[in-house]
């Protein structure tokens, strides 16, 4: 038995609470999220950036920032409207969808800037 | 001029060979592969096939004359050989659409699997390939929800779903069963599942599991803020009996359901389906008994036909085995099936096996599940033959982590996170899994311990069914 570890999650600590694609590895740093954008952009699909504050994470809807990018291609571009995004809400998490208008659903969606756990 | 009645036997071939007949765009297509009795020659048996699984019997009669004939009758139009086997052939029949009710896959089924299989002239039989002309298709129901909506409703995106079949199979009670739910949904799974023969046992009645297993999803949901849900197997003795099922599970919340389609029945699952669909509930499907229809290469139906018999019939998942685990599936031809499932349009491609063009209109894609004997270690490659659009289910994979459910679940959910991300940046996941994997048990013990555990696991056994090639 010693060697076993316990699952630590529960109610009462809130860093349990996951935010569904990529929050089970460590965060992101700068090149790997650029590594995801420029994913989003191969495969044809509208960048998007929303944000919530961390406690209302688990409904269908966050909040817009602006609207989404239909049509960028530019990596930095999409990577300074997220630095905007974060800097304006910095408690919230900020998370990066992938839009495919064929499939009217986004083929990614992850969160790149991780709010405060509550 | 109208014909005479003459009575008598005559000679298949003269009434259903037809080599110069060009299918319509609305006929059903099929494509049979033939083992005749020795002496045969083959346009009689290809006639034959056609015959008895459309509008002849073996001998003429003379109410044959108040009908025309012609019209509804199934046409043998083309034969080949199989590549390396001489034994046997490919025959080609046409059916007109008039010859099926509407929206009924058990009618077209009873026509084309039906007594033929059983004709003496033949030593075996094996239906291959149907083309279902879109006329067809946009007469049946489908699946209830479809990929996207799936995705929308339970809020999965931009990654292979993972689910666990809860072990043992039987002889649980209700809240043990709910206690094995809970901890591999709270370790990071999306969704977990009754095995298919879990349906109303004494040891643990439908209702009893049903509700612990809403309360463990319940707290999975609030503990991780993520969407969860539980396959409830609503297979049942009737199909009332199903239907009540259905409606408890709808009035307690769960987001989707489970049937049986093949041992529970396809008039049943239709009726599930359109249930489903009008009730915003998702329905898993589960295949028990194909094998016994699809593994012998000679006889019996092709799963690839199975596959487009369901997503008409209706269901969100469906089995599609996992190439890399403990049960049979060719790779190519697995692949073939997948695409089946999924996508609106297939291109005829004999390399997987696929003998017709299939156009599904806008009837929308079933998700593939792979299940059966798989572990971390198969991560790499499920993901990168199943894609994104597909639930990855470990059962024992899960169970089995020496430290439990939750461990198990979260080295999954790390396994597969890890794989999604590094192909997204170009890296080849076949290739580099071990490293990829390997540097992800960094950040996770229970990973780490799952991949220690699981090391020296193959099933590397060849495959019994495989697609024809030439062998000479």
């Amino acid at each position: 038995m010693s060697d076993m570890q316990d699952y630590a999650s529960s109610l009462s600590d809130a860093n349990s609470r996951k935010f569904e694609t990529f929050s089970y590895l460590p965060s992101m740093d700068a090149d790997q999220i650029r590594a995801q954008i420029e994913y989003i952009v191969s495969k044809g699909w509208n960048p998007s950036i929303e944000h919530t504050e961390p406690q209302n994470a688990g409904g269908s809807y966050w909040y817009m920032w602006k609207l989404p990018m239909f049509g960028e291609t530019d990596v930095d571009a999409i990577l300074s409207e997220c630095e905007a995004c974060k800097k304006a809400h910095p408690g919230n998490h900020v998370r990066l969808l992938g839009l495919d208008n064929f499939a009217q659903c986004a083929g990614a969606s992850m969160v790149i800037f991780r709010g405060e756990a509550v | 001029m109208a014909k005479k009645y003459d009575a008598g036997v005559k000679e298949y071939r003269e009434t259903y060979w037809m080599p110069e007949y060009t299918p319509l765009e609305t006929d059903i297509l099929a494509c049979f592969k033939i083992t005749p009795q020795e002496g045969v020659p083959r346009e009689e048996v290809a006639a034959a096939v056609a015959a008895e699984s459309s509008t002849g019997t073996w001998t003429t009669v003379w109410t044959d004359l108040l009908t025309d004939l012609d019209h509804y009758k199934g046409r043998a139009y083309a034969i080949e050989d199989v590549p390396g086997d001489d034994t046997c052939f490919y025959a080609f029949v046409a059916y007109p659409i008039d010859l099926f009710e509407e929206g009924s896959v058990v009618n077209v089924l009873t026509s084309l699997v039906g007594n033929v299989f059983g004709f003496k002239a033949l030593r075996a039989l094996r239906l291959e390939d149907i083309r279902f002309p879109v006329a067809y298709v946009m007469t049946c129901n489908g699946p209830p929800q479809g990929i996207q909506v799936e995705r929308d409703i339970m809020n999965k995106y931009g990654r292979p779903m993972l689910g666990c079949t809860i072990k043992p199979k039987l002889g649980l009670s209700a809240k043990n069963y709910g206690r094995a739910c809970y901890e591999g949904l709270r370790g990071g799974l999306d969704f977990t599942k009754d095995d298919e023969n879990v349906n109303s046992q004494p040891f643990m009645r439908w209702k009893h599991r049903f509700d612990f297993v809403m309360e463990a999803i319940h707290k999975a949901e609030a503990e991780t803020g993520e969407r969860k849900g539980h396959y409830l197997n609503v297979t049942a003795p009737t199909s009332d009996e199903m239907m009540k099922r259905a409606e408890y599970a709808k009035e307690i919340g769960a987001p989707i359901i489970m049937h049986d389609y093949l041992t529970g029945g396809l008039s049943a699952n239709t009726q599930l389906a359109q249930w489903c669909q009008d009730n915003g509930m998702l329905l898993h499907i589960h295949r028990a008994m194909h094998a016994v229809l699809d593994r012998n290469p000679h006889h019996g139906i092709h799963f690839r036909v199975l596959t487009k018999v369901l997503r008409l019939s209706g269901g969100d998942h469906l089995h599609s085995g996992t190439v890399v685990g403990k049960l049979e599936g060719d790779r190519d031809a697995t692949l073939g099936w997948i695409d089946i499932m999924r996508d609106s349009f297939i291109k005829e491609d004999r390399s997987r096996g696929i003998f017709f063009d299939q156009d599904w209109g806008s009837m929308p894609g079933v998700i593939p599940v792979a299940s059966g004997g798989i572990h971390v270690w198969h991560m790499p490659a499920l993901v990168n033959i199943f894609g994104d659009d597909s639930v990855l289910q470990f059962g024992g994979g899960t169970l089995g982590h020496p430290w439990g459910n939750a461990a198990g679940a979260a080295a999954n959910r790390v396994a597969v996170e890890a794989c999604v991300e590094a192909r997204n940046t170009g890296r080849e996941l076949e290739k580099e899994g071990k490293d990829i994997l390997t540097n992800a048990a960094k950040s996770s013990p229970e990973l780490k311990a799952a991949m220690e555990t699981w090391k020296e696991i193959k099933f590397e056994f060849d495959t019994v069914d495989k697609i024809d090639v030439a062998h000479k």
